[in-house]
């Protein structure tokens, strides 16, 4: 039975599993989604996979944002960049986990040159700067009809390894699977190295940062790259699972969702960002379940449901950025907190 | 030269309402600090709200008195539920609970209204009237003028009212204006209501312009961003100004350009302009440019 934290040493402060409980429950509950579609239907793996293309974007956008302080209302259209780009390759014969990453190199770089804007700018302006680049690169995107097909969008040849093609939503399912863990082991350890660190500084105070030796233009720019990497990656899975891409797959409202994601999961989380992807994902599936079951009652409810689904999220935003600024991680921290030194926690 | 012209004037006319909105978004931010993503469905709700008290048979300019009052009680309660906790907050919770806002209003206005376009009443005569060589519809003169009224109004408030200039000392320093004998809570809630009204205002025109209402309405508050960085975040001169070059710009680049380009430059200029304003001058025309070096 443990009874609290004891950390002597930088190395224990660092850990990653702070106990070999958190890692053999990490390793069940691994375990657990690996079965999970043997139990559920076709509906939830797709719910699933959604979810974890969801979580490598948060995280993307939470590296940015939630760790380096770098605002981003951009993250709809890196999205798109890194599924037109796996759009493009894929119809060019390139191989599956080839066009996910260079997917997320393009996405990288574009996020890069929209990142230049942040030498000079801060806080509200680099979320309008970033806006802007939403705006333009939606722009590039219906008018570049050779690559994009404009307006009504371009297909994706499905995901393959040798002749092994992943077109059913459990196949896909594992792919995302693996791709989400993989991420999110690497952020997590992002966070132990120097680079990690630094974007952390910026964040924290910027003019110190570059007292003490971050060159902050350079860290912010990784911070963009890394971050639009992720994104980017996270559009290519988007592309594999939808097959059909088209500009409405990437509305601003995308981006807000992904930073609703990060504000109620939580800022600077990692664990946050699987949460909060989670839960603003399954919050439409979970409201449409709600409403057909009170179809019989109320029938208005199904046809305001686009309004409800809205609403909805808004209010949540606004509620926990009221009650809970911290979001979903911190309330973890908080309950665990209290059950370590159950029953005599304060 | 007379397709110019007429660029130029639609320009000015749809410039001077998107000041009116910019004017809502200056003010909320020269007192508080706050960039209110919102702002486009403070329009929706005010065009909206007056469409359902006209087709309720309230004569017009009854009607108009109405939504603004229900815009001022609007932007006091959301300053006062929604604002006033997150005082001191990070700013992307900031930006972010107005975003949220924003998502409330606009599903708001979707489950009463639906999706349809609401269509306006003929305020106006379609006869045109003509402005030296070029025709111009009497509904633009009159919010063209509507538009300049209010924001000369707004110019005379801010200088020479006592509320006004008890606002541009919070702006200054919300301390010292405290330390004055000012209250700073009320300040911040008397300029979300003017950020709403001067809204509502804006979405009525907007809508007698178009003919009628619908939720493309809200794009317009995103389009006021270029505006208030163009002119400086702070500066009512420059919402005024940036509204005027912005819509120029938009229509000039949408009537030549569109056909080049194969639509939607209209759309996408402003923002163009905007990223290159903030490289060159982040602070904009007229704002207050804070120096801090990294």
């Amino acid at each position: 039975m443990r009874c609290g934290d004891f950390r002597t040493s930088y190395q224990s402060d660092m850990a990653v599993f702070d106990s070999d409980l958190s890692r053999w429950l990490l390793a069940a509950f691994f375990v657990a989604l690996l079965a999970f579609p043997a139990v559920a239907t076709s509906y939830w793996l797709d719910v699933a996979s959604r979810v974890g293309i969801a979580t490598i974007a948060a995280l993307g956008l939470n590296l940015l944002t939630g760790f380096t302080g770098q605002i981003s209302l951009g993250n709809a259209a890196f999205l798109s960049v890194g599924a037109y780009t796996t759009a493009w390759l894929s119809n060019k014969g390139v191989p599956f986990v080839l066009a996910m990453y260079l997917s997320g190199l393009v996405s990288a770089l574009v996020g890069m040159v929209f990142g230049i804007p942040s030498l000079r700018l801060k806080g509200l302006y680099l979320a309008i700067a970033t806006l802007a680049a939403h705006f333009i690169i939606a722009f590039v995107v219906t008018h570049w009809d050779s690559v994009t097909g404009g307006v009504n969008g371009t297909s994706v040849e499905p995901a393959r390894i040798g002749s092994f093609v992943f077109d059913s939503d459990q196949r896909l399912y594992y792919i995302v699977l693996a791709a989400a863990s993989f991420h999110l082991w690497f952020a997590k350890n992002l966070f132990r190295t120097r680079m990690g660190k630094a974007f952390i500084a910026v964040r924290d105070h910027d003019i110190s940062a570059e007292v003490m030796g971050v060159n902050v233009f350079k860290y912010k720019l990784y911070a963009f790259a890394v971050s639009s990497f992720f994104v980017g990656v996270a559009g290519s899975l988007l592309a594999y699972q939808a097959r059909i891409i088209s500009p409405e797959n990437f509305p601003l409202s995308v981006a807000i969702d992904q930073l609703g994601m990060i504000i109620i999961g939580g800022l600077g989380s990692v664990l946050g960002s699987i949460l909060g992807a989670a839960f603003i994902t399954l919050l439409p599936e979970l409201l449409r379940l709600g409403t057909s079951a009170l179809s019989g009652q109320l029938p208005t409810l199904v046809q305001i449901f686009a309004a409800l689904k809205l609403g909805v999220f808004g209010l949540t935003i606004v509620l926990f950025l009221i009650f809970e600024p911290d979001g979903m991680a911190a309330r973890w921290h908080r309950i665990k907190a209290y059950w370590k030194l159950y029953p005599f926690s304060y | 030269m007379e397709f110019f012209f007429q660029l130029a004037l639609n320009g000015v006319v749809v410039g001077s309402i998107y000041a009116l909105v910019a004017l809502g978004f200056v003010i909320i931010y020269k007192s508080s600090g706050v960039l209110n993503f919102a702002q486009g469905e403070f329009l929706l709700l005010g065009g909206y709200v007056f469409w359902a008290l006209v087709e309720n048979h309230a004569p017009w300019p009854w009607a108009a008195a109405l939504t603004i009052l229900f815009s001022i009680v609007l932007g006091l309660a959301l300053e006062r539920l929604v604002l006033r906790p997150m005082i001191g907050e990070p700013i992307i919770s900031v930006i972010m609970v107005t975003l949220g806002l924003s998502s409330v209003l606009r599903a708001i206005v979707l489950g009463i209204w639906g999706t349809d376009t609401r269509p306006y009443p003929e305020l106006f005569s379609s006869a045109p009237v003509m402005l030296g060589p070029v025709p111009i519809s009497q509904g633009y003169l009159f919010s063209m003028v509507i538009s300049a009224a209010l924001l000369l109004a707004f110019t005379l408030f801010f200088r020479y009212s006592r509320v006004g200039i008890a606002m541009r000392a919070t702006a200054f320093s919300q301390e010292v204006a405290q330390s004055m004998g000012i209250s700073v809570r009320s300040i911040f809630a008397i300029s979300w209501s003017i950020a709403a009204v001067v809204s509502a205002l804006g979405g009525i025109l907007l809508g007698a312009l178009r003919g009628g209402v619908d939720g493309s309405l809200a794009v317009l508050g995103l389009k006021a961003l270029p505006v208030v960085i163009l002119g400086g975040l702070d500066s009512i001169a420059g919402a005024i100004v940036g509204g005027l070059v912005i819509g120029v710009l938009e229509n000039l680049s949408g009537g030549y350009l569109d056909p080049l380009m194969g639509g939607g430059v209209k759309e996408v200029a402003p923002f163009v302009v905007l990223v290159l304003i903030l490289m060159v001058k982040p602070y904009g025309l007229f704002g207050k440019i804070k120096i801090e070096r990294v």
